[in-house]
């Protein structure tokens, strides 16, 4: 098992807030790694140190088996490549964006034209060459920056909540593009995310982080049973509860998740049971609506962000539900903040962890 | 009343048929406005790019500073100039005052704190993950300071234009150390001292011909910055339709 990059005792801090704390990982030729946390729970900045324009505050780095120095590091640069969260484009058109690497690299123009055409084709992009990178929608943009990454074809690849502003049609694109490049080029892969379903879908091994710890490393199976029995450090990402499950009499079970919340879920369980609910399964609407889901509830609007093309809302209902629908849903239902709102969900999109 | 317009419709005459003295002038400041454009550029640009992109104590009494210096009055920096260029000050070794290169150095010299500080503000209004981006693309520190000056193109542009307008508008500094010499092989009388001067002698005529001229010269500088500013803008209006119906649909999807 060859390692490509890895950290040992690293810590980073910045002011005097450790962001990482004395974290060993390592990330082995061939593997996507997960890293899965609650927002500042040091995810990116272990990224932007494998991508070595963060250097550690103690502790050390090594890339293909070599200490990094991070004084003269542009050799391990050329091998190493993030996608940021917040897509960043030069203001080009997307053939340049995306050529940008290789022309460092110095590859001939022809060479560097094919290797474009296919990245784009890869990234369901072609014939975007001449188009204005900035001017193409958010999707796109992001898809831009992923293909501008993937055509360097580098040892590691790091990409930072990459599908985290999509959506869905978009975020699929970029996770078929992510599983094919690690089969077809054995690319090492490491994602920020705190989408669990994202966390349990493509990971060879995920990396459970908080306050700049790795908690828990292993495969998806692994960690996500283990969680079952220690849950409470998993609490800040987004719709994922514990409580104690218990079977109906029609098949299924409700796990009451505290506050009055209970929810009904399509499999039979006992006890203590962690389920997570994508934010984009989640039906909003202003009054009750008759349909086949099994979980409805009522509740207010706390906390609404906008990410074009979609929006994120938080809907306290005893329990606080992230919730993600579109711009034209969120403009067509007239919302605003502490709105009255209905969320519903059926026990079939509840995913047992 | 009369008389004026006598000396406006000879200076019509001199801007029409060409004349060579007119001429001589005007491609004179012409010269040395861009060769002085050009100077500033040569030092201002990597002073621009030091104090916009690293991290010092002091920055921004240096940012304060250099807008100061914008409004320095030119005849007090054409005095310190004088001095430093006559024949007892720290540059008078290279007898340079009463010659065309006292000119471009001085308003070179003047123009330098415009062109960084507008550097300075186009440089800083680049999103700052640009060069960290271009660094993971596998750039080396030069390149990728390369990549953030290329998105601060426009702005940058800009304050060269706006630097060549204040060079080729400007008296104090060129009236000072560069004598305004009207003969010989070593001219240095330029538009802006060369209306001056004509006006002494009375000689109405040139020295409205020599107005006309420069006032058209900066208008056409500024008819350059407005349409450069504009031209981004006009092609967004332009596209601005067709991206709502390409939106459209793809909502509609």
């Amino acid at each position: 098992m060859t390692v490509v990059a890895e950290l040992k005792d690293v810590t980073k801090v910045y002011g005097n807030k450790k962001a990482v704390d004395a974290v060993n990982l390592q990330i082995r030729k061939g593997e996507i790694l997960a890293l899965l946390g609650p927002n500042g729970s040091g995810k990116s900045t272990i990224l932007r140190m494998l991508a070595f324009i963060e250097n550690p505050t103690s502790g050390e780095l090594k890339f293909q088996g070599q200490l990094v120095n991070f004084k003269n590091n542009e050799k391990e640069r050329m091998q190493s490549t993030l996608v940021f969260q917040k897509t960043t484009l030069f203001a080009t058109s997307v053939y340049g964006n995306i050529a940008y690497g290789l022309k460092i690299r110095k590859v001939p123009k022809e060479t560097s034209d094919r290797k474009v055409k296919r990245t784009l084709e890869l990234v369901k992009l072609q014939g975007f060459e001449k188009r204005n990178a900035r001017k193409l929608s958010g999707g796109e943009q992001q898809r831009v920056a992923i293909a501008r990454a993937l055509v360097l074809n580098t040892k590691l690849l790091l990409l930072d909540e990459p599908t985290a502003n999509l959506d869905p049609k978009n975020a699929g694109i970029i996770e078929e593009v992510i599983d094919t490049v690690n089969r077809e080029n054995k690319t090492a892969i490491v994602i920020a995310t705190h989408n669990m379903f994202q966390a349990k879908k493509l990971p060879h091994r995920i990396a459970l982080m908080n306050e700049g710890r790795i908690t828990e490393i292993g495969a998806p199976k692994e960690v996500f049973s283990k969680l079952s029995k220690n849950l409470a450090r998993f609490a800040a990402v987004d719709n994922t509860f514990t409580g104690s499950a218990k079977a109906t009499t029609a098949g299924t079970s409700k796990v009451d998740i505290g506050n009055g919340v209970k929810i009904e879920i399509a499999a039979k369980k006992r006890g203590t049971t962690v389920v997570f609910i994508n934010p984009t399964d989640i039906i909003l609407s202003k009054v009750a609506i008759e349909s086949s889901a099994r979980n409805v509830f009522k509740g207010k609007i706390t906390e609404i962000t906008d990410v074009d093309p979609l929006v994120k809302l938080k809907v306290d209902v005893g329990k606080s539900f992230a919730v993600q629908i579109t711009k034209q849903s969120f403009n067509d239902l007239e919302l605003y903040l502490n709105a009255e709102v209905f969320i519903a969900f059926k026990a079939s999109s509840v995913q047992v962890l | 009343m009369a008389d004026i317009l006598v000396e406006i419709v000879e200076a019509l005459q001199l801007i029409v048929t060409g004349d060579p003295e007119v001429l001589g002038i005007v491609s004179r400041s012409l010269l040395f406005s861009g060769i002085a454009v050009v100077l500033a550029i040569l030092w201002g640009t990597p002073l621009a790019m030091l104090i916009a992109m690293k991290q010092f104590r002091g920055k921004t009494l240096i940012k304060t500073f250099l807008n100061t210096l914008i409004g320095l009055p030119t005849v007090v920096l054409g005095l310190i100039l004088f001095l430093v260029f006559s024949k007892g000050g720290p540059l008078g070794f290279l007898g340079l005052l009463y010659t065309p290169a006292a000119i471009m150095i001085g308003q070179a010299v003047l123009i330098t704190p415009i062109l960084v500080s507008i550097g300075v503000s186009s440089i800083e209004s680049v999103d700052p993950e640009i060069m960290n981006l271009a660094k993971t693309l596998g750039a080396s520190e030069s390149q990728a300071q390369l990549a953030v000056l290329k998105e601060a193109a426009s702005g940058i542009i800009l304050s060269d234009l706006a630097s060549f307008n204040r060079a080729i508008g400007e008296l104090g500094v060129v009236l000072l150390v560069g004598g305004n010499i009207a003969g010989g092989g070593n001219r240095t009388d330029v538009l802006t001292t060369a209306i001056s001067r004509n006006v002494q002698i009375s000689e109405f005529g040139l020295a409205i011909a020599l107005g006309i001229l420069l006032v058209m010269i900066l208008f056409t500088i500024n008819i350059i910055v407005a349409v450069l500013r504009k031209a981004n803008y006009l092609v967004e209006l332009a596209k601005a339709p067709f991206l709502r119906i390409k939106r459209y649909r793809e909502n509609k999807q």
